[in-house]
């Protein structure tokens, strides 16, 4: 019965292909579009008889040059870089104990909570950027990367809070039951038991916190003016124009290089965020 | 042995409460500040008169109201809001639905074209939608290339994907779909593994056709996860102005103007924080509407 047909084509097997293959293509198709230009030769780039699938001439790093020396891409990286750890710690510090509490220690209170944290990551940057680009501005944080540190954990502590809850639920109560007679309080039981436990979901968030950082977009732009300051996701499409003149080589390089190293990172933990959205419609 | 577990357990619990309630509150007072008191904040700016200059601020009653109410602007950004979220939403539904339903089989090479199909949700959003840019430039567009040689389109008169207004906003739809399919796809897709395969296979064993199965049988066992995505995919639409802002700043004309981009407009790059506050205001009715929408997804699967 389940091998029936697998080594014949069958209309259904070419449909499940056709599916396959038209979304792998639509989806995929901007970024070999990124890879190719990166690596054009200017001249290559913007002549209408050349075919623009292929390398027509020899390929060039140019943009990539470019795009390292003659730019603040470096920098952005760097801030893009130090604005995640710093928000790693904070949502790490804030999440962790409040997600112990909510699993353990709160009881019926905590489910309720667990749900009133879970509605605030449906409030959105684009309802809050307003009010809060006058809280930074009184906080003396405006056109630094420090008015980041401080708000983008409200957006992942929360998500992370909920993403801890379940890991934590799934440590055996005997466990910990066991090692309070054995003289360690609560507390400790959080700290020296509860946390090592949970090293994948801490990872999970670690990894999370860092995309999320990477992909924000709207406190950027709003807080941020300086070139020198900006992230990542803002600085390349504002700074790579140049009046009317787009580097379109060296910008292609810097997305394909800022979306990479994510989309591993993503690939390796995908189960785990996917629970972190379900709202327990899969169990 | 037993009893002392009990014992350390009711004291535990007894303690428990307060501890609970010390470990909770550092989280609960960052987001009382970062999210909550920014919330209300919202909601006074746009009774009031305040300025990015101005040092206090008075109220005005609904005045912001009445007067983004009678800009041409502003009820255009309203309705491409509502067109941009459902014409994509609708688009990311079926699309995801298929995808998810082709990729829970499993095949050769199933790993790498995740990891390819996962590429547009994983990128930074402002850097997808500059790829797209490039992609539907006015000169040198790559889907016109196609087109022209396809011989679909004249030569001296292709497409201006981002400059003419009905062409830019189905550009901004597609492109902000294109984003979101993957994210609504693997939604489902962990939805579909919990759903026992032998159900649909029993239905067409029994004659009910591969359409009819698909139909009556597999969607609707999906309809809660369906709901989530859906959910999801309203508030990363709706709220949403990184594409927008990236492929054609609302132009051209403000005819790709959406709420959330209207009231970056008026409220930061203008400096009428007051009425930025009272566009953006308008963003909360849908957003109560998905968290009823939400609470009652949870509520069924007994997570409350």
């Amino acid at each position: 019965m389940a091998t029936r047909g697998r080594f014949r084509p069958t209309w259904r097997g070419l449909g499940h292909g056709a599916i396959i293959a038209v979304f792998t293509i639509l989806l995929g198709f901007p970024f070999y579009w990124m890879l190719i230009t990166s690596f054009k030769q200017t001249g290559d780039l913007y002549d209408l008889e050349h075919n623009p699938f292929i390398l027509n001439d020899k390929p060039t790093l140019e943009h990539l040059r470019f795009l390292f020396f003659e730019t603040r891409f470096v920098r952005w990286l760097l801030n893009t870089l130090v604005v995640g750890v710093f928000v790693v710690g904070i949502t790490l510090t804030l999440a962790l104990p409040a997600a112990y509490a909510l699993a353990r220690l709160t009881g019926r209170w905590g489910q309720r909570l667990g749900i009133g944290i879970f509605l605030t990551y449906l409030i959105p940057p684009t309802l809050l950027f307003i009010p809060l680009s006058r809280v930074v501005a009184l906080l003396g944080l405006q056109d630094t990367i420090w008015a980041l540190v401080v708000v983008y954990p409200s957006f992942t502590v929360p998500f992370s809070i909920w993403l801890l809850m379940g890991f934590f639920k799934a440590i055996p109560k005997e466990l910990e039951d066991a090692a309070m007679v054995d003289g360690l309080t609560r507390f400790g039981v959080f700290a020296k038991l509860v946390v090592p436990m949970s090293l994948s979901g801490i990872l999970t968030v670690v990894i999370f916190t860092f995309t999320l950082v990477t992909q924000e977009f709207v406190y950027a732009l709003t807080f941020i003016s300086p070139e020198s300051n900006q992230m990542l996701g803002v600085g390349v499409p504002t700074f790579l124009v140049r009046g009317d003149v787009y580097y379109w080589g060296s910008l292609m390089g810097a997305c394909l290089i800022a979306t990479i190293p994510i989309a591993f990172l993503y690939n390796m933990f995908l189960d785990r965020f996917i629970s972190g959205f379900t709202v327990g419609a899969v169990k | 042995m037993t009893t002392g577990v009990e014992r350390a357990a009711v004291k535990g619990q007894d303690r428990g409460y307060l501890l609970g309630a010390a470990m909770f509150a550092p989280a609960a007072l960052y987001i009382l500040l970062i999210i909550g008191v920014p919330f209300a904040m919202a909601f006074m700016y746009a009774f009031s008169d305040v300025t990015v200059g101005s040092e206090g601020m008075s109220f005005v009653g609904f005045d912001n109201f009445a007067s983004i109410l009678e800009s041409p602007t502003f009820r255009k950004s309203l309705e491409n809001s509502i067109i941009f979220t459902l014409a994509s939403q609708a688009l990311v539904l079926v699309g995801s639905t298929m995808l998810a339903l082709a990729l829970n089989k499993p095949f050769r090479g199933r790993k790498l074209v995740r990891f390819v199909l996962l590429l547009p949700w994983v990128a930074p959003i402002s850097l997808g939608a500059i790829g797209w840019k490039w992609m539907l430039d006015s000169l040198y567009s790559v889907i016109n290339w196609v087109l022209i040689h396809l011989h679909l389109v004249k030569e001296f008169d292709p497409p201006m994907w981002l400059g003419e207004p009905k062409l830019a906003m189905l550009s901004v739809i597609l492109v902000h779909s294109w984003r979101l399919l993957p994210f609504s796809t693997v939604i489902i897709l962990a939805g579909l593994t919990a759903i026992p395969k032998d159900i649909p296979e029993a239905a067409e064993v029994d004659g009910a056709g591969f359409w009819r199965t698909l139909f009556e049988i597999t969607i609707p066992m999906m309809r809660p996860i369906l709901n989530v995505a859906l959910l999801f995919g309203i508030i990363f639409t709706f709220t949403d102005m990184t594409v927008v802002y990236v492929l054609t700043a609302g132009g051209p004309f403000d005819s790709t103007q959406v709420l959330p981009s209207y009231a970056f407009t008026t409220g930061i790059l203008s400096g009428d924080l007051a009425q930025g506050a009272a566009v953006s205001l308008f963003l909360v009715p849908l957003l109560a509407a998905v968290a009823y929408g939400m609470l009652r997804v949870a509520a069924r699967s007994e997570v409350v």
